[in-house]
């Protein structure tokens, strides 16, 4: 199934701003974070679909993903 | 006690009578400083009902006990005075190097009373204190005000000052330093200049003594590997400053965009820190004696400018529609120019955006320049015409409350208690909600920053949409903010440091022997004492709320899509938390717990 990553910050580097790329099912951030070659410690926030998620949840065909490193401001 | 000078100014404008007196050191230890501090001093001195443009105003320009100290972001100060934008304590807080100067000229705080018969300047190096004609200066923009002071008074003082739209009592103006500095909240420019004061230069020669140099050695220390090992405060702040929670506040769908209309913004890439940093930023800045140096310089056409910050990229960018990042760039140097509050000039453009949408503002208004939302035009001459009051400019000067109310329509106006809120729509971030709605200076994000764990999982992750447990998260953050603004450092330390490193840090400094618990205690004395003079100035529970849109209004798009602030679900817990009545009045048990 086809996944869309959303990468920002620090984590584009090497990577670009959006990656879409085939998984097979049933897949989960953490095995996508894999494949990104993506440190889980390197994750501060993770979005799926706009809504915030854990490492292990079961993704479906079309979600979207939204990754950051640790961000902040104000 | 060691950290403070002991010595406050106090200017009375009206005779032009410079006094030198020592600080209260009883009220130092139950108010820290700085704004706790000067909110004391005010509160004992000032009518809460006076009117803020009346001479019987005061405005104290305060540091704090760690302010010019080795700690980690000593350099901040702030104005405390009655704000004429909510009519509630004004408390504004800015960053650069002013502030540790003040206190190397050996003085805690400056109260300004009365009014100049005509504009002047106040010079300060050490001990001379002099008022001086300040005519060559009046009228003059923000930079040219600097550049002409800096040949009377000599390129190495620090200065405030004010631009044309405190001087024409624009009730957003912001007070300027350090060139693009702005102690930018609630109208603060607007009082400076009511008393006829265009600036105050700084040029000290003597450190604050400090209590134990060893012990503040391995404090320091640890706070700084604190700081340069947290995720935010050492790698994405200096980074790509603060402009990086564009993306992340609009992938979460909370992103405000025309004026509230939406909550999240189709071309949010194009205005990210992320595009700043490749596009635009052409160094990075610090404050005195900061480690994470979060300020940008950016160029754009012939344009080299300080800034912008988040606030002010998400104000004139999503809220009023456009991403045109250049333009954007340069509507905050006329901010700062004009002196400005960013937040406010530019969502009361979008606010006046959405009159004209709605036709109450029409083309007859306008003197042919556009106000659509998406225009990228519209945000640089508007910025001009809010600071000299021109045209539209005039009413857009007042604040977007003021100007929807006179165009019959005062609900576009997206503020609490009057003052535009920030960018992050309280509809999906319960928390942030409640702590607008009861900030003691009306719409803000920075006297609790409960984006901080709802948003961004620091220091634990709550869930947004949630009112579980908040009113606890905001009282605390409330709390331990007051305490970080008052001691005299920048909340972005909070990232990293927690209220036992404030306490350390303060101990060491000043010889005291704080605990987590009894520096929070500080910070409750504080907020409770605001309360209690906006209480007395006026302020009825009905204030603290949240406007029409975001309480009834759910949000039309995003992942966020169907959300409304739930506020009445959280405010009777957070009155109780506080020892308040259901009126929201500080009990006397309260009142006498914290010795008020």
């Amino acid at each position: 199934m086809e996944l869309q990553i959303k990468l920002f910050a620090t984590l584009r580097e090497g990577r670009g701003k959006i990656v879409t790329k085939e998984f097979n099912p049933p897949t989960t951030p953490k095995k996508v974070l894999e494949a990104l070659n993506i440190d889980e410690e390197d994750v501060a926030i993770l979005l799926v679909n706009g809504v915030d998620a854990n490492l292990d949840q079961e993704l479906q065909e079309g979600d979207v993903l939204s990754i950051f490193p640790p961000v902040g401001g104000g | 006690m060691s950290g403070y000078c002991g010595k406050i100014l106090r200017i009375n404008l009206d005779e032009r009578k410079v006094v030198k007196e020592d600080l209260n050191m009883d009220w130092a230890n139950a108010y820290l400083g700085g704004r706790g501090l000067a909110t004391k001093y005010f509160y004992e001195e000032v009518d809460p009902k006076v009117d803020a443009f009346s001479k019987d105003n005061k405005l104290i320009v305060a540091t704090g006990p760690l302010s010019g100290t080795p700690t980690p972001t000593g350099g901040r100060y702030m104005v405390i005075t009655k704000s004429p934008l909510t009519d509630t304590i004004a408390s504004s807080n800015s960053g650069g190097r002013w502030g540790a100067e003040l206190k190397f000229c050996g003085y805690d705080m400056i109260i300004l009373e009365g009014k100049a018969d005509k504009p002047v300047y106040i010079d300060i190096k050490d001990d001379q204190v002099e008022i001086k004609d300040a005519a060559h200066l009046w009228g003059q923009t923000t930079s040219k005000t600097m550049e002409l002071l800096a040949k009377d008074v000599g390129d190495k003082a620090k200065i405030l000052n004010i631009g044309p739209a405190g001087e024409k009592l624009s009730r957003i103006a912001s007070v300027m330093n350090d060139m693009d500095r702005a102690a930018g909240r609630s109208g603060v420019g607007a009082v400076m200049g009511s008393k006829n004061v265009k600036a105050i230069t700084v040029k000290g020669s003597s450190k604050p003594a400090i209590h134990d140099k060893d012990e503040l050695k391995q404090v320091v220390s640890r706070v700084n590997k604190l700081i340069k090992e947290n995720g935010v405060t050492g790698e994405g702040l200096p980074t790509y400053g603060t402009a990086v929670l564009v993306n992340i506040i609009n992938e979460n769908g909370v992103f405000p965009t025309n004026n509230f209309q939406l909550a999240t913004f189709d071309k949010a890439e194009e205005i990210s820190g992320e595009t700043l940093a490749e596009k635009y930023l052409i160094k990075r800045t610090g404050c005195y004696g900061c480690p994470i140096a979060c300020g940008r310089h950016c160029k754009v056409d012939d344009l080299e400018a300080g800034g912008p910050e988040y606030e002010t990229i998400w104000g004139y960018g999503a809220d009023c529609g456009l991403s045109n990042m250049g333009n954007i760039i340069k509507a905050n140097y006329w901010c700062n120019e004009m002196g400005l509050d960013t937040i406010s000039a530019s969502t009361t453009i979008a606010a006046a955006m959405e009159l004209y949408q709605k036709g109450l503002i029409t083309d007859k208004d306008l003197d042919g320049v556009p106000l659509q939302f998406g225009n990228d035009d519209a945000i640089i001459e508007w910025t001009k015409r809010m600071g000299l009051r021109e045209g539209l400019g005039d009413k857009l000067a007042e604040g977007s409350y003021r100007l929807g109310e006179h165009f019959g329509a005062p609900e576009v106006s997206m503020s609490v208690k009057k003052q535009e809120l920030p960018a992050y729509d309280p509809r999906a971030i319960q928390g942030q909600g409640l702590a607008y709605a009861t900030s003691n200076r009306g719409g803000c994000h920075v006297r609790a920053y409960l984006i901080s764990p709802e948003i961004l999982g620091l220091p634990e992750k709550l869930d947004k949409f949630s009112t579980e447990g908040k009113p606890l998260w905001v009282k605390t953050y409330q709390d331990l903010t007051a305490c970080i603004d008052s001691l005299g450092l920048c909340l972005f330390t909070s990232f990293a440091a927690g209220a036992g490193e404030y306490a350390d840090m303060y101990n060491a400094v000043a010889g005291t022997k704080h605990t987590d618990e009894s520096i929070l205690e500080c910070g409750d004395r504080i907020w409770t004492l605001e309360r209690m003079f906006n209480l007395k100035s006026g302020l009825k529970k009905e204030d603290d709320t949240l406007p029409h849109r975001l309480l009834k209004e759910a949000i039309p798009d995003g992942p966020a899509k169907d959300k409304v602030s739930l506020l009445d679900q959280m405010l009777p817990e957070y009155y109780e938390l506080r020892g308040w009545d259901e009126d929201g009045v500080p009990t006397e048990d309260k009142l006498n717990s914290l010795n008020i």
